[in-house]
């Protein structure tokens, strides 16, 4: 009998501080700022190890101050410096909106001065009620200047973080809460993502769901419960959401005609709206029918946990709208 | 304030009797799942919950932070109906929506937990202005932790206080720790009663683990908001006993740091002297009164189990008025 011992793969976590670490061993100018990030290696484990890897000059404990937090990275990165803010929580980018909203998104467009600022934070929505689990991505991909990752997996994680880190552009860079835990392969130093380009996670020949983050896998759970009804969907991962990959959006669109957006932001004003909007105007006559968006219903997150299961897409919601897509 | 008398001093003891009782027994119960989210403890920092709320009025106006069961136990909400919300049932205080984090009763002066670090300041300051325009003889406390005092709002909100003679008292619960950091590694100046000062207005630290020492500082500070002479600045210092969530341990305080506050510094312990020596109950009292508080707290664990969950429906519901587009 021959045992195959399998080597863990890393975490959603591991994979976020393997591409920091690699980054931080070529490029002494990458240096994080948050909360509890020393001792405690974030909420999230995602820099554990770091400080005493790399010091505390790369590592700095801040104050509860977010405001100051994004202050302290964007005027760093002005100056030269490739800071990542780490806000824990992406709830906690609200305190300082002025400072990513109308200051680091704006500064190169005015002043032609890049700013290398990587803004990462936990994002999505789990246990934790009201104040932590907003789904705020439309209001970043909405603004001119910023960009945004959303990765679903290890491997999205660490290539999405290594680019972020080579590039001049501030990046929002959302950490899905409850994918913290999962494990994959990641890629090697010189493994890269590049941001605007969409991955197909499952193949399908009947219709398409289109996504991003923690819903890439409600997707395919309901693309695979879809399976055995002989519904054959496929899921396409967009990774990042600006630059969005319009070419992958506008090919599901000319090749199935029958297109779901899913995510877990209230459906008023989102992402998934926007991707509906452009791909009826660039593509109308692909579509066999209107593209079916399913989204969050609109009203704050509550701490019940039934509650909050309940105003996010289930599987069963998803299944619906590729049935829907299916009739026309 | 008048001198110490039996059934106040009674009074005082029960309440924090009944908050330790509280807050131990969700403990467990959170630790085997029953608290959707989690919770934060307030075991150790009863006396500055007690001697707070003990010295305002029933329908002064309280806004304070995550942690947040002592002050609202002190206010006089039942175990039952704060239990129930931890379990995010429907006969909970919120209704199920708001969880441990965020206790309200607005229409009774308790503006709310918070899930922001530094909110409850603000809130407590905009219901102080409220109060002195509309004309009535009432003032507002806004809780906000060590850790709250490094946010920017807190002091906006401070300053607006001091120049606009607010009836508003800001209440440091100062239990030294932000999670894992150390009040002293994150305060610039480090006195926080001298950083407030700067703000003109009075500012004291304070022994927090007197609950008779609280109650005098807050009594006063009323006194003077009612007098129309402004806002009191209070930083109590505390300890707490537990995590900053519930299951959380870390090597950031050593074991002798908590048992040196517990043996020597219990809010509890140094009360229930005070009230031996000063005559108002024999050892034997205090432990029937003790029991008393056990049976309260087991009779809450037992409304919040059999307690029926939010209806599903409703999460929608109470969102906005929906009045807007009514024509007038
Ligand atoms: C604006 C904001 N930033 C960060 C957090 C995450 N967080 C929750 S509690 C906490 C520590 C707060 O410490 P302190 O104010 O001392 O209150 P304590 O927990 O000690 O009661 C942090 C950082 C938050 N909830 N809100
Ligand atoms: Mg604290």
């Amino acid at each position: 009998m021959t045992t195959e011992v399998k080597a863990v793969t890393p975490t959603y976590s591991e994979a976020f501080q393997s591409g920091v670490r690699e980054e931080m061993n070529r490029n002494k100018k990458i240096f994080i700022i948050g909360t509890d990030l020393v001792e405690r290696g974030g909420h999230f484990a995602q820099v554990k190890g770091i400080a005493q890897e790399f010091g505390l000059k790369q590592v700095r404990d801040a104050p509860i101050s977010e405001a100051a937090m994004i202050a302290a990275g964007m005027g760093a990165a002005m100056y030269g410096c490739h800071p990542i803010v780490d806000l824990n929580f992406i709830d906690f980018s609200l305190g300082a909106m002025d400072e990513i909203i109308n200051q680091a998104a704006k500064i190169r467009f005015m002043f032609d001065r890049p700013v290398p600022l990587v803004i990462r934070a936990t994002s999505g929505v789990a246990l934790g009620g009201a104040h932590h689990c907003n789904s705020l991505e439309s209001f970043f991909a909405h603004t001119a200047g910023l960009s945004l990752a959303v990765p679903s997996t290890p491997m999205d994680v660490k290539g999405l973080i290594k680019t972020a880190l080579r590039n001049e552009d501030p990046v929002i860079f959302l950490m899905h809460k409850k994918l913290s835990g999962i494990r994959g392969e990641i890629g090697d130093e010189n493994y890269f993502v590049p941001f605007g380009k969409a991955k197909t996670i499952k193949a399908g020949k009947d219709a398409a769901i289109i996504t991003y983050g923690y819903s890439a896998v409600t997707a395919t759970k309901a693309a695979q419960a879809l399976e055995a009804e002989g519904i054959s969907v496929e899921v396409i991962d967009l990774r990042t959401l600006y630059p969005i990959d319009q070419d992958a959006i506008d090919a599901a669109v000319i090749k199935f005609g029958r297109v779901v957006v899913l995510d877990e932001a209230p459906l008023f004003g989102s992402i998934t709206a926007e991707i509906a909007a452009t791909a009826s105007e660039r593509n109308f006559k692909s579509l066999k029918g209107p593209i079916v968006r399913v989204g969050a219903v609109r009203a704050p997150l509550s701490a019940n946990p039934a509650m909050s299961e309940a105003a996010i897409p289930s599987v069963d919601q998803i299944s619906k709208a590729v049935k829907q897509v299916m009739s026309y | 304030m008048s001198k110490l008398d039996k059934s106040t001093a009674l009074a005082l003891l029960r309440q924090m009797m009944v908050i330790r009782d509280f807050e131990e027994t969700a403990d467990k119960l959170c630790l085997r799942g029953k608290v959707p989210g989690g919770m934060h403890n307030s075991s150790g920092q009863e006396a500055v919950a007690v001697g707070t709320l003990s010295a305002i009025a029933k329908d002064d106006v309280i806004a304070t932070t995550h942690r947040s069961h002592h002050h609202t136990l002190a206010k006089g909400y039942s175990a039952k109906s704060v239990m129930a919300e931890l379990f995010t049932k429907s006969t909970g205080i919120s209704h199920g929506r708001g969880g441990s984090m965020h206790l309200a009763e607005v229409t009774e002066g308790h503006f709310g937990g918070n899930g922001i670090v530094g909110a409850g300041v603000g809130i407590a300051m905009g219901a102080a202005l409220g109060i002195q325009h509309i004309g009535d003889k009432k003032i507002a406390v806004g809780f906000v932790g060590d850790g709250g005092m490094n946010t920017g709002r807190t002091w906006e909100s401070i300053n607006m206080a001091s120049i606009w003679k607010l009836p508003l008292i800001i209440l440091v619960d100062n239990n030294q720790y932000a999670v894992e950091t150390f009040v002293g590694r994150v305060t610039g100046g480090g006195d926080l009663a001298k950083r407030a000062s700067g703000f003109g207005l009075p500012a004291y630290n304070i022994d927090g683990q007197d609950v008779l020492e609280v109650r005098k500082y807050v009594s006063e500070a009323r006194e003077r908001a009612l007098a129309g002479e402004g806002p009191t600045f209070i930083n109590a210092l505390t300890y707490r006993y537990y995590g900053h969530n519930v299951g959380e341990k870390g090597q950031y305080r050593t074991q002798e740091e908590i048992a040196q506050w517990r043996t020597t510094q219990d809010p509890i312990d140094k009360f229930t002297e005070v009230v031996i020596s000063s005559g108002f109950a024999t050892q034997a009292e205090v432990e029937e009164l003790r029991a008393s508080v056990r049976k309260e707290i087991e009779e809450a664990v037992a409304f919040a189990e059999s307690s029926p969950e939010p209806e599903i429906a409703s999460i929608t519901q109470g969102v906005d008025s929906g009045k807007l587009g009514v024509q007038l």
